[in-house]
């Protein structure tokens, strides 16, 4: 297996550093942080809030330029100044729909931004609104739309693409907690149908476990890196509701919470001092 | 509080009439007693008599005397506000997306938009002629800031989620521009619209009145010039009516263009 050896996105020693607005010092978000994803690997990163995961996954997906390190995706090198990372999709924590397409013009709208002819795009996207459970609804503007169908629509225009990498930033935590397990399990169906590579962000230790074939813990920031990583050996396929409830998922949280605990309590304590 | 829209139509019809009974009985010369005019005829000289006003309104239907000047006048708001939406879109656009150029030319937008444009009007006059394209062009300078301040703001408030959600989807500078910023820009437009078509349809009158030989300001200043306060009245009531119904039809039009805008309440009334 040559080609499992060539993991599908490499962050080498990122450093992000940001001019403070008032000209001060600059502010280190991330310092000297390696993250490996392998092909078909579905990694999450947990860390206290306001530590700059969110900037890693721009890293990522080649919409910022980090300060200092090298980020290869599939052992090519990503170059922010020739274009985002053409091979991922990404997910954000935010409604990032277009507010004036219907439903379905939101779906096809990657397609449409590719070239591809608009029956054939509009086949696809009927056929990937039945599969994000959304048939039927393509002509509602999303303002029309709960929050659980406007992830739902995200979740189509990202997949539609079929990218290699699946980044994804929070995409969850604004739904309420049956629709987000609800969410949850259907991602990891579409998931398993075709094993891409997912980034995974989030606050939340359980949906990390829950997801995640591996865990990767950040520090607090500023100046963040990864502090631990650990590999999660629960069976697939899983059910994210039922998944916690076993014991491997119990001792595995314990452990994680453990390395992290530590961290959230000094990011809890910066934010009190702010 | 919600009224039987037949008892509220008859109210507002109400006021109406009772607002022409006045001004009919202040002006008759002879049904009230001269109270603040010696001549009892000065009043009506002042203020027209309302059943004249309608008399001539209806004449220049019936003769059809009044709608080549209607013409005229829609014409004119019409064109001078396509033109000047198109300028506003397009400069705002550009200015929205080059701060460089945003940057150079800001105090001179600033200095335009404090000018009373209205005294460009006998520039104008003077540039294009007394025709239609004089009252165009002020339409134009009126309309022209409404609506590129509006596509400025709406450019750079488009939610920078949105625009690097597009780029991740593969979405080039052309089709940012025709994707995102434009139906962006279109939904600012849109909200400026009434004010837009207004302006427009004030260049277009404005201009009319300063110097012209076709139009609905043209009759009221001809009116004017022979103190017949009738026809003056008649041709501001007969210009208040389109500017409504210019105003509903926009209504209308904007309805159906922003339908994807959540409205406050969207629940059906039981």
């Amino acid at each position: 297996m040559a080609e499992a050896s060539v993991p599908a996105l490499a962050l080498n020693d990122i450093t992000c550093r940001f001019a403070a607005r008032d000209g001060g010092e600059p502010y280190t978000a991330v310092a000297d942080t390696t993250l490996i994803v392998r092909d078909g690997e579905f990694v999450s990163v947990v860390g206290p809030t306001g530590c700059g995961k969110s900037t890693l996954l721009n890293v990522a997906a080649g919409l910022l330029a980090p300060s200092a390190g090298i980020v290869e995706v599939h052992g090519e090198r990503l170059l922010p100044e020739l274009g985002v990372n053409r091979r991922a999709g990404y997910m954000f924590q935010a409604d990032a729909l277009m507010p004036w397409r219907r439903g379905i013009d939101n779906v096809v709208a990657g397609l449409e931004f590719r070239g591809v002819p608009r029956a054939q795009a509009l086949r696809q996207g009927e056929e990937w609104l039945r599969r994000v459970g959304l048939a039927g609804f393509g002509d509602r503007y999303p303002h029309q739309m709960s929050g659980g169908m406007r992830k739902r629509l995200a979740l189509a225009q990202t997949l539609i693409l079929s990218p290699d990498i699946l980044l994804m930033d929070e995409p969850f935590s604004a739904l309420d907690v049956q629709t987000r397990q609800l969410m949850e399990n259907e991602l990891l169906a579409l998931w398993a149908e075709n094993r891409k590579s997912v980034l995974f962000i989030t606050h939340d230790l359980e949906e990390a476990i829950a997801l995640s074939d591996r865990v990767v813990v950040l520090s607090a920031g500023p100046a963040t890196r990864p502090i631990g990583e650990f590999t999660v050996e629960l069976s697939r396929p899983r059910d994210v509701s039922e998944v916690r409830m076993t014991p491997g998922f119990a001792e595995l949280h314990r452990e994680i919470w453990h390395a992290m605990k530590e961290e959230v309590l000094k990011a809890y304590a910066r934010q009190r001092a702010a | 509080m919600r009224m039987d829209p037949w008892r509220l139509t008859g109210l507002r019809l109400l006021v109406l009439v009772v607002a022409i009974g006045i001004w009919h009985v202040l002006t008759d010369p002879d049904l009230i007693p001269p109270f603040y005019f010696s001549d009892p005829a000065r009043a009506a000289f002042f203020f027209g008599r309302p059943f004249k006003v309608f008399g001539t309104i209806i004449d220049w239907f019936v003769t059809g005397e009044i709608f080549g000047h209607l013409a005229i006048t829609l014409l004119e708001t019409a064109l001078g506000f396509v033109v000047g939406a198109v300028l506003g879109l397009g400069v705002g656009l550009w200015l929205a997306l080059s701060p460089t150029a945003s940057a150079i030319l800001d105090p001179y937008i600033k200095g335009f938009n404090s000018m009373p444009r209205v005294v460009l009007a006998p520039i104008f006059a003077v540039w294009f002629g007394l025709g239609v394209w004089s009252k165009v062009a002020l339409g134009v300078t009126l309309v022209f800031f409404v609506v590129f301040f509006n596509v400025y703001q709406g450019v750079r408030e488009v939610s920078p989620n949105i625009i690097a959600s597009a780029r991740m989807l593969g979405a080039g500078p052309r089709q940012l521009l025709r994707s995102i910023y434009l139906p962006s820009a279109m939904s600012w437009v849109f909200a400026s619209l009434h004010n837009a078509v207004g302006l427009a349809f004030v260049g277009a009158v404005v201009g009319e009145y300063l110097g012209s030989a076709r139009g609905v300001g043209y009759l009221i200043l001809q009116a004017e010039g022979t103190f017949d306060i009738n026809t003056v009245f008649a041709g501001i009531l007969v210009l208040t009516a389109f500017a409504l119904l210019l105003d509903m039809a926009v209504g209308v039009v904007e309805r159906r263009l922003l339908l994807w805008q959540p409205k406050m309440s969207e629940t059906e009334p039981t």
